[in-house]
């Protein structure tokens, strides 16, 4: 039996030009993310102030051409900080949802795959962490593990914000993997002798992969939306690094009445970056998904 | 004749006029102010947080107290005059008579002596904080009920200051007799209030006590505090009428909300504090075991700058060296401007601490600057200090923990730099300098530094009477710790009270610890 496979240089242009057409909403979405991925990569060229920098002649000054969203009560940089910030919620949203949908993919896998007592168990397991509300979990993880700085990332906030990610794409994934296992491939490489670990690997994994790449893009909007809420908490980033959660706490309740702009920006920041995930998530699965297909 | 009538008339105006300033208190009302936290427990003996002073400090009689129209001079509480003798040696005090327990016992000399041989010498199962501050009483005499005789082993200036802290609340030596532990669960004292109930977590009411033994006090019917530990709660229960006061303090910004919401049904009291901001190197861990590199960092921070950009917007306020600015004995303004780290030229200071630190043979500096979790004044102050150390090209990294952990932390020496705080409950220089000696004799040092030379200098301190000598000491004592900069002070807080417009008689002082008993306190109709 033979395939027609499409040459890749058009198949992509193609893929993407039916991706926007198909997905008005989800490729604006894209546009944005794509965006944030490019303030981030070059916010030392994009922004007009160091966003650490204190200058207490400009304390609280209002948005202007020198400050575009204005200054906080340090007389920090208000849109340099947003930018910035951007880093922070991509790194950590990013590596935290990558983890978390990563180990959640493969629990899920194996568990389809294999079925019987181990999937008894891990779904009982999984049942129990689903139990809890994702932010519960987080502080608890967050407030066990406390901070351990690797290249100026807290790992361990990507633990925290990880673990409650993996039960909830493990859940997912395994309902996925499920139908892959009666699948006639997996029958046949069974048959052939080959052992579990390639069938997972080879056969059952890149078949769940849509719905992984879904809930991966999906969690990373859940997983900024978290970093933002420990960081509000005081127990995710601290000061003075640039993150949209930790601008929103501390002095800002002081000042809000003061210099709103110190919390409407990076609050717009936060829900429009969720917002733009969740959507492309959402125009992910109606494209990637058959169901979804008209 | 006539210049006589004029000088009659003046003064009657005089009076006149001073009548129409001074309103006649008026009796009854509730004041209901806030606290943050509920008191650990009720025995003032064994703690130095303000939460017990505001809460428990109004059902308790010490033997003075401070005058706050004339602070840090002391008046008589129980005392109604005292003497000290030539030498130094011996503190005499005349108690009011028919001063009563709330249980209608009376209070005499036998109670006060109870007291203070619990503070100084506290039986099995009782913390007492006061232990050092009274090492120097050697003995204690009654001769009559109404009279107490404190005996000192060696002269100590503070002494005074120390009878008058709030913390020594008089018990009865019945109850103490009977269980030395009575005070950490009962509330009994000859306060001008009784104790009514506690609700942890709630509130704690407090009711006149009509024994009281100064004539006509107090004004208030009672007083009911509200514990309140978010500030934003606290602030919208003032806005909202629930409370009349919290006399801690609140930041610009919650001032200027208040202000705009209440208008004239709000007013304000400021003061410098006796709480300042400390960093506190850790001398066991390298390379802050070198002065250089403490010098360094110490001289990096442009405090002039903090003082005046920090003020706007944080409870931060004054330069200053060890003593709260203000206090006697404090820097002068030429003083402290000799001191490394104080001086008005931050570039030239800092270009001297590039050079320290290459002289230390430290480059590229990383450390972890520890801070508690704590908006004000805490956060924005760890900020300033992680960027002016940026500028000599120091990388930290800024740990905010909650007080609990971060407590833990700094007494178990778990840390790099600290961002430590310092409350002058007292503020006579040895109460105040005591936390910077040698740590193997001060716990309150966290620094590990152990330096004899300036033990030696505070043991000359707390022996000297003279306030010239005192002062020279004092000043020999903050230059010394200013060039070891194990531990250096970066900024004093600023008290602000807000509270309803009809409180009156309560007075503003540099510590919250102090004018607590709201014997004085009346409200406006």
């Amino acid at each position: 039996m033979t395939l027609a496979v499409p040459a890749p240089a058009r198949a992509r242009p193609s893929a993407l030009r039916s991706f926007i057409a198909a997905q008005p909403l989800g490729a604006v979405s894209l546009l944005f993310i794509l965006a944030m991925v490019f303030a981030s990569l070059f916010a030392i060229w994009i922004v007009p102030h160091d966003p650490l920098k204190l200058d207490f002649a400009e304390i609280l000054a209002p948005p202007s051409w020198s400050y575009p969203f204005g200054t906080d009560n340090l007389g920090r940089c208000v849109f340099s900080r947003v930018i910035f910030g951007a880093r922070t919620a991509l790194v950590i949203g990013i590596l935290a949802s990558l983890v978390g949908s990563t180990i959640g993919g493969l629990i899920g896998v194996v568990q389809g795959y294999f079925g019987g007592r181990l999937d008894f168990y891990v779904s009982r397991f999984v049942d129990i962490l689903l139990s809890f509300p994702i932010i519960v979990l987080a502080l608890v993880v967050v407030a066990m593990l406390g901070k351990k700085i690797v290249l100026g990332v807290d790992m361990n906030l990507v633990v925290a914000i990880a673990i409650p990610i993996i039960p909830k794409v493990a859940r997912v994934v395994r309902s996925a993997a499920l139908s892959v296992r009666e699948m006639p491939y997996v029958d046949a490489a069974r048959a052939s002798g080959f052992s579990h670990q390639r069938i997972v690997l080879r056969h059952m994994v890149p078949n769940v992969f849509a719905p992984f790449i879904i809930m991966f893009t999906a969690f990373v909007a859940q997983a900024i939306l978290l970093e933002a809420s420990l960081s509000f908490l005081g127990l995710g980033v601290t000061e003075p690094t640039p993150a949209w959660g930790l601008m929103l706490a501390g002095n800002a309740a002081d000042f809000y009445r003061e210099a709103p702009w110190m919390i409407i920006f990076p609050g717009l920041a936060i829900s429009l970056s969720v917002f733009a995930f969740n959507l492309f998530g959402d125009a992910l699965r109606d494209h990637l998904d058959p169901r979804f297909k008209g | 004749m006539i210049r006589s009538v004029a000088i009659g008339l003046a003064i009657a105006l005089g009076a006149g006029m001073a009548s129409a300033q001074t309103p006649t208190p008026t009796r009854g009302g509730t004041l209901d102010f806030a606290v943050v936290s509920d008191p650990p427990n009720y025995d003032c003996h064994a703690h130095e947080t303000y939460v017990v002073v505001q809460s428990v400090g109004p059902f308790y009689s010490t033997l003075l107290k401070f005058d706050h129209s004339r602070y840090p001079e002391v008046k008589g509480d129980l005392a109604r005059s005292w003497a000290v003798s030539a030498d130094g040696l011996t503190y005499s005090f005349q108690l009011n008579p028919d001063v009563r327990f709330h249980d209608g016992s009376p209070l005499t000399s036998a109670d006060v002596r109870a007291t203070y041989d619990r503070m100084r010498n506290p039986p099995q199962g009782v913390i007492s904080l006061r232990q050092a501050t009274f090492a120097d009483i050697a003995s204690i005499d009654t001769p009559s009920p109404t009279e107490i005789v404190f005996k000192l082993s060696a002269p100590n200036p503070a002494m005074l200051q120390n009878f008058a802290s709030p913390y020594n609340c008089i018990y009865s030596a019945a109850k103490l007799k009977d269980d030395p532990r009575f005070p950490l669960q009962n509330i009994m004292g000859s306060g001008a209030f009784r104790f009514v109930e506690h609700v942890r977590g709630s509130h704690l009411v407090g009711q006149r006590f009509a024994d009281y033994f100064v004539k006509d006090r107090p004004y208030l019917d009672g007083f009911r505090i509200a514990y309140i530990p978010q500030p934003s709660a606290m602030l919208n229960a003032m806005q909202g009428g629930q409370i009349k006061a919290e006399f801690r303090t609140i930041g610009p910004a919650d001032k200027a909300r208040l202000e705009q919401a209440m208008g004239n049904r709000i007013k304000f009291q400021e003061a410098t504090w006796s709480t300042g901001l400390i960093v506190a190197f850790n001398t066991e861990k390298p390379p802050f075991n070198d002065p250089r590199v403490r010098r360094a960092l110490s001289l990096a921070l442009d405090r002039n700058a903090a003082s005046t950009g920090l003020r706007r917007t944080s409870i931060l306020r004054e330069v200053g060296g060890l003593v709260r600015p203000g206090a006697p004995f404090a820097a002068s303004a030429t003083e402290l401007a000799a001191l490394p780290g104080f001086g008005r030229d931050i570039n030239a200071a800092r270009v001297e601490a590039r050079r320290l630190l290459a002289e230390a043979g430290v480059s590229n500096l990383k450390f972890a600057l520890v801070n508690r979790s704590v908006a004000q004044p805490y956060t924005p102050a760890g900020i300033f200090l992680v960027d002016q150390w940026r500028q000599i090209g120091v990388e930290v990294e800024h740990r905010q923990l909650e007080t609990s952990p971060y407590v833990q932390a700094v007494r178990a020496g778990n840390f790099d730099v600290a961002l430590d705080f310092q409350n002058q409950v007292l503020e006579d220089p040895t109460y105040t300098l005591l936390r910077y000696i040698s740590s193997d004799k001060s716990p309150e040092n966290p620094s590990k530094l152990v330096d004899r030379e300036l033990d030696d200098l505070y043991e000359k301190l707390v022996r000297e009477t003279n306030a010239a000598a005192r002062a020279a000491l004092i000043r020999a004592f903050e230059a010394r710790v200013m060039n070891n900069a194990a531990q250096v002070p970066f900024l004093w807080w600023n008290r602000l009270v807000a509270m309803d417009a009809r409180i009156n008689g309560w007075a503003m002082s540099p510590s919250h610890v102090h004018g607590q008993d709201l014997v004085d306190v009346w409200l406006a109709p």
